[in-house]
């Protein structure tokens, strides 16, 4: 019993961890680039769209996309094992 | 094309927006009076019973984030450097995720009230919720003094009253809805507030988009027209990449330590409407960042960077002169009772939650040692907001005339250094002990504030100095590790047995919530 809620946690933290440093890695890569690479963020796509806002674009959508990933996975495998885990306690 | 300076009716009496403003009085006092008749146990006051859904939640965490400063600032910013407005946009949202995976439901399932309850589980109450109500006091005195500065900034250049006259007004204004209407009025301002202001941000966006084929490469490529590519690139913002960087993590892992932000997480029913709020904040704030990007550089082409500057040299007028320029005086009234809605919120959520710190905290827990009656639980509530009303009104008027916008960095600061390590620490790692919870806050919250103190800000920008004892701007990338380092390190010098064994319980009732 307590095995399966200490499964679940260790579970949770995995998926918690991984796309926290998604979200790290995309962000600080954002910057890095923009403390440290001026001049290639300054190149233009397209006339007036720069490497630096699509990246600063990226970046937002990439915090919607995980947020989305960590909200269907949750809503989706976390809710259910606990489902399963109250099941199996009451009976 | 901007050879002259378009004239402005701005800090002229504008009946559109005093008539928008009083609508919007009128409307937050009558949700202020059905929500005061609803509030009749602390549980109501803080939480709002626990009675608000994930959706609505979300709007109410966007509304109590979404400040004057990030729509004005922002807008502003970008206007007149362009890209580098960016930097703040994103880090301003990617500290949402972080509070949606570490932080938001295993706050949600241990605790009542703060942060501290998340803290001080398994762990000795009285220092730990001491400690805690330092970090959050710290906090909310920091961004109270920027938001009610900015107030009486923002409505004495809009309305043309006294810079007094605006601070009294925002504060009495905000303490009848808290101090009546407890959470459940602050949360419906919120939600208000924030589908007034992301509908005004839409609305001008579209407005400006709709003179560049609604295609936002064009708007960009004429500001570089008008102001060199360099709008379009990394400048003075970044000079120094260290700061960038430090400024970077202090955004990031500060919103998971803003005391009024994690509050609103107990307002939900479950662990799971928690989850839903910061997806749905997530999303909002992401796209009003977006819609302020937009902004700002419709203001820079439309209304011309000589023309805000004439108005303020910090570029904060860039949105409230758009919306003038686009839809007449109509639109800008609007736009700046949006404005003056938004301060009202925000200093609302920053209010209970520090009256949450002292009554629930320190009154209850520390002085009652959580035995206190429930009638004397909400009248030391209620007594601490009209403490804490009356706090941010003086901090108001004795900063007048400050340069407070490095305040905000600052909450950011403490939070992400003080709060956010202990708040890890103690919700994820089995070894973590009351000594450590302690040192962890402690460290991180004044270390934050030595190292700003002694920052270029101070040294250089405020006192007129040469140098600065400390070459970064914000602290966070010395004094974040150090939060943690100092948590585990004391941590593991004296291990607290009664702490480790009590993590099972605490690790069950974070995936379970309370049965």
């Amino acid at each position: 019993m307590s095995d399966d809620i200490r499964a679940l946690a260790h579970a949770r933290w995995r998926v918690a961890i991984g796309l926290s440093a998604v979200v790290f890695v995309l962000y600080f890569g954002f910057i890095l680039a923009v403390a440290f690479a001026k001049e290639a963020i300054a190149v233009q796509i397209i006339p007036g769209v720069s490497v630096g806002i699509l990246a600063g674009a990226v970046v937002i959508v990439g915090a919607w996309i995980t947020t989305w990933v960590y909200v269907a996975w949750a809503n989706r495998h976390f809710d259910s094992s606990l489902k399963s885990i109250n099941e199996k306690a009451r009976g | 094309m901007n050879e002259t300076i378009p004239a402005t009716s701005l800090g002229e009496p504008n009946t559109t927006a005093i008539l928008f403003f009083l609508a919007f009085i009128a409307a937050t006092l009558g949700i202020t009076y059905w929500a005061a008749r609803k509030t009749k146990t602390t549980e109501e006051y803080f939480a709002a019973g626990r009675s608000i859904s994930g959706r609505q939640n979300g709007f109410a965490l966007a509304g109590d984030y979404m400040s004057a400063a990030s729509f004005l600032g922002i807008a502003g910013l970008v206007s007149l450097s362009g890209f580098d407005g960016l930097i703040y946009s994103t880090g301003w949202l990617v500290g949402w995720p972080v509070v949606l995976f570490l932080i938001a439901e295993p706050l949600r399932n241990l605790g009542k009230y703060t942060f501290a309850d998340v803290v001080s589980f398994r762990l000795k109450q009285t220092p730990v919720r001491i400690a805690a109500a330092i970090g959050t006091l710290a906090v909310v005195a920091f961004y109270l003094i920027a938001q009610m500065v900015g107030a009486g900034n923002l409505i004495k250049l809009m309305f043309g009253v006294s810079y007094e006259v605006a601070v009294v007004s925002v504060g009495v204004v905000m303490l009848a809805y808290v101090l009546f209407g407890g959470m459940i009025a602050t949360t419906w301002v919120q939600i208000v507030k924030a589908v007034l202001l992301l509908g005004g941000a839409a609305l001008l966006c579209v407005l400006t988009l709709a003179q560049f084929s609604f295609d936002p490469s064009l708007l960009f490529s004429k500001a570089a027209e008008m102001y060199g590519e360099e709008v379009l690139a990394p400048g003075k913002q970044v000079a120094n990449p260290w700061d960038a960087i430090s400024l970077g993590l202090a955004l990031m892992f500060g919103t998971a330590g803003l005391p009024h932000i994690l509050m609103r997480f107990y307002t939900v029913p479950d662990a799971k409407a928690a989850r839903q709020s910061v997806f749905w904040a997530t999303g909002l704030i992401g796209v009003f960042y977006l819609m302020t990007f937009i902004l700002g550089f419709g203001a820079m082409v439309l209304v011309g960077r000589e023309a805000i500057l004439a108005v303020d040299k910090g570029g904060n007028m860039a949105a409230p002169l758009i919306a003038e320029v686009l839809g007449g005086t109509g639109l800008l009234g609007f736009i700046a009772a949006v404005a003056f809605a938004t301060i009202l919120a925000v200093v609302a959520g920053l209010t209970l939650s520090g009256a949450a710190a002292l009554s629930h905290d320190l009154w209850v827990s520390v002085y009652r040692k959580g035995d206190a009656p429930r009638d004397e639980q909400l009248m030391v509530a209620r007594g601490a907001t009209v403490v804490l009303g009356i706090v941010a009104i003086l901090l108001g008027i004795v900063f007048k005339g400050q340069n407070v916008a490095f305040m905000v960095g600052l909450a950011f600061a403490v939070a992400a250094s003080g709060n956010f390590p202990a708040l890890v620490l103690s919700i994820f790692w089995r070894g973590f002990t009351t000594g450590g919870a302690v040192a962890s806050i402690v460290t991180g919250t004044l270390a934050s504030l030595a190292l700003i103190a002694v920052s270029p800000t101070i040294m250089i920008d405020l006192m007129g100095g040469e140098s600065a004892i400390f070459p970064l701007k914000n602290p966070a990338i010395v004094t974040i590790p150090l939060g943690f380092a100092v948590g585990i390190l004391v941590s593991l010098l004296a291990p607290e047995d009664s702490a480790r064994a009590a993590y099972d319980a605490k690790e069950r009732r974070m995936i379970m919530g309370v049965e």
